[in-house]
């Protein structure tokens, strides 16, 4: 077995903290397992930021709007925006290296039955779709694989209008913004919505505005990170 | 575009197909009438792959990946994927139609410099070798030695003659300090610098420097290749320069290795006379290299446990020959790096401490910073920093017995030293809990090489 991120050679080690250690990703030798840091301290109860207020001012401002009814209960993340995090994002995602998804999957398990082992085993994961454009280009979507991780059923029922970069437009031109997102069948589970990346929240909060228009009775988010 | 400009662009090249600009009617009546030709991008035999682009057959540099283009299963390529993703579907272009020649520059080179007596050398052997298209030879440069100043008369020489000429790095950082030299020593010439995120892409100039990813892309396209090992240390068991470079180069050509730490294997062809080379013993300032002294320390393990510097560490830092100068200090890894720059920037509080390693945003900043001065003391890793350059430091390894410090990596480090004309001395100590053969070997090629200097 290799290190998926720096091609070490591992020899496995067997010992009950192994066996046992299930939040800590096992396809990583041990250096470069430590650099990724899983959340732990406290945090937004509504995004997963790390915060010392119960909700932060984000999602403070969410609550706020009175244009919203906020369709989100909440977004859990797993792992801290750091720069190995961001490199192996990169890697992942944008390069294309699809096996190296596989690094998150036990952490992505485990904080999946950290938050959300109250909700029922008929909820189903809902992963953030990529446009087709996208799609076409990196020949996967990671979110899709994050989904596929949960002992949950998969239902790819999102479709996603290509638009431009998010990153280009201010929040409150991000919130207006058309609603990206269509349904391809009505869905009567609670959701948990797949994605990588939380960010400023507002792709989750539209990909929940659909499914709750169309009768789901509550959407959360499990993501990655919380950037 | 006509067939000049076609020639111009992909002629020399490897490309997949979105690398191609041509539209699909266009590009299907080119394939057919054998200007490009194709090749599956990875070949398996018996369950066994091969990366046509990168040269890469380990196993675990191979990925499964399900293909939303054929709805299959496909293995994909790991190695290469920052060029982007070649998979089992993936098809490279060739082309295979007449390459038009390149222009004469009769006088291309504007360096008005002067070479030591030692650079001279080796600079009439590398013309020698260019005009009578002979196939290699090696440059054993000690570092500090002013090796890219010895190509100058070469590549004017190449270009004279009409000849493509590339120099070819792992290192990004070595191509964006070499480009802006370039273009001012060869100022009539169009030269591009080619890395990952760098504004010029095509390489369609007739001098190119390049890294070694870059160069994936290109089959049979350079006269003259010359190959930057010097800095090639913790790449030296990578073997993707040398496949990159050998397929890049033309059947014809000449090869120029530029190096401070032969690798085994040229040292054996050195031996037994199959190699030709020149050395540079000197540094172009006429000062010796820094011999590194050994310091062991009993409890080093336990005490970089605790990120905690060694006693013998302090004991010499406060006991330097000259205290003005800064302190480069390696260590073997990040985390290490990180934590004892915490404890030294503790301790030492008259002194400024930061770390810098390959992944820091701030890299080329606090490089900058350090080389202006700015602080006094910098914590690096090995993948940092041999391509650049601080003109009056000492040097000291934290752990110089490290697998991660092999020869050529020491011979490097001890290089850092004394590399300015006002300031050619330094110290280099290696921290040790006993001695490796590679610090050994790292001080003998060192004592060696100044011996052939001149220096006893
Ligand atoms: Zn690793
Ligand atoms: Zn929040
Ligand atoms: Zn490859």
């Amino acid at each position: 077995m290799h290190c998926l991120w720096c091609d070490a050679d591992m020899i496995p080690e067997l010992s009950w903290k192994t066996i046992f250690w299930l939040s800590r990703p096992t396809y990583l030798c041990p250096p470069c397992a430590e650099q990724l840091t899983i959340l732990k301290g406290k945090r937004c109860g509504k995004c997963s930021r790390e915060s010392d207020e119960e909700v932060c001012p984000d999602c403070r401002w969410w609550a706020a709007d009175a244009a919203w009814d906020d369709p989100l209960v909440r977004n859990y993340a797993v792992f801290s925006y750091n720069d190995a995090m961001k490199e192996m994002i990169a890697k992942w995602k944008y390069r294309g290296d699809y096996c190296l998804g596989k690094v998150f999957e036990g952490a992505y398990q485990t904080a999946f039955k950290q938050a959300f082992s109250f909700l029922s085993r008929e909820a189903v994961a809902v992963p953030i779709p990529l446009s087709d454009e996208r799609m076409h280009e990196r020949g996967f979507n990671q979110a899709k694989m994050l989904a596929d991780f949960l002992p949950l059923k998969t239902w790819d029922i999102l479709t996603r209008n290509h638009s431009e970069k998010q990153s280009k437009k201010t929040r409150r031109q991000r919130v207006t913004a058309a609603n990206p997102f269509q349904l391809t069948r009505t869905v009567k589970h609670p959701v948990i919505l797949a994605d990588d990346i939380y960010t400023t929240g507002s792709t989750l909060r539209h990909a929940a505005f659909v499914l709750k228009e169309h009768g789901c009775p509550a959407v959360y988010a499990l993501t990655l990170i919380r950037g | 575009m006509d067939d000049y400009e076609l020639s111009r662009r992909y002629a020399g090249k490897l490309l997949l197909r979105h690398e191609i600009l041509i539209d699909e009617p266009r590009f299907e009546h080119l394939l057919n009438a054998h200007y490009f030709t194709s090749e599956t991008a990875i070949q398996t035999k018996w369950s066994h792959h091969e990366c046509r682009r990168c040269g890469n057959q380990k196993p675990s540099l191979f990925g499964q990946i399900p293909c939303h283009h054929c709805g299959e299963t496909h293995v994909y390529c790991r190695k290469c994927i920052e060029m982007g993703r070649v998979m089992a579907c993936s098809l490279l272009y060739e082309w295979t139609s007449p390459d038009q020649p390149w222009p004469s520059h009769p006088n291309a080179c504007t360096w008005e410099g002067e070479l030591t007596t030692a650079q001279q050398k080796a600079s009439d052997l590398i013309v020698r070798k260019i005009q009578g298209r002979e196939k290699e030879i090696l440059t054993w440069a000690v570092c500090g030695a002013g090796k890219t100043e010895i190509l100058y008369p070469g590549i004017s020489e190449a270009l004279k003659l009409g000849m493509r000429v590339c120099i070819a790095t792992p290192r990004a950082d070595v191509v964006r300090e070499l480009l802006p030299r370039l273009r001012e020593a060869f100022s009539g010439v169009y030269i591009q610098g080619l890395y990952g995120g760098s504004l010029e892409k095509d390489g369609t100039a007739q001098l190119m420097i390049a890294t070694t990813h870059q160069l994936l892309r290109f089959k049979q396209a350079f006269d003259v290749m010359i190959i930057d090992e010097v800095d090639a240390f913790p790449y030296t068991h990578d073997t993707s320069l040398p496949f990159a470079a050998a397929r890049a180069k033309k059947e014809t050509s000449t090869t120029i290795y530029l190096t401070a730490t032969p690798r085994q294997e040229q040292q054996m062809r050195m031996a037994r006379k199959k190699l030709p080379h020149v050395f540079i013993p000197r540094r172009f300032h006429g000062h010796p290299m820094p011999v590194p002294v050994f310091h062991m320390c009993y409890s080093l393990k336990k005490d970089l446990q605790k990120s905690q510097p060694p006693k013998a560490f302090f004991k010499w830092f406060h006991h330097r020959k000259t205290p003005g100068r800064q302190l480069l200090i390696f260590v073997p890894t990040i985390n290490l790096a990180g934590n004892l720059t915490q404890k030294l920037a503790a301790i030492l509080s008259n002194s400024t401490t930061m770390a810098v390693h390959a992944s820091d945003h701030d890299r080329e900043e606090k490089v900058q910073q350090f080389r202006e001065k700015r602080f006094q003391i910098l914590v690096t890793t090995t993948i940092l920093e041999r391509g650049v350059t601080f003109p009056s430091v000492d040097v000291a390894i934290l752990d110089a017995g490290h697998t991660v410090f092999d020869e050529a990596a020491l011979v490097q480090i001890a290089g850092r030293a004394g590399r300015s004309p006002s300031d050619p001395t330094g110290e280099v100590v290696f921290f040790h809990d006993g001695k490796t053969e590679a610090m050994r070997e790292a001080v003998r090629s060192i004592t060696r090489m100044n011996k052939r200097g001149g220096f006893h």
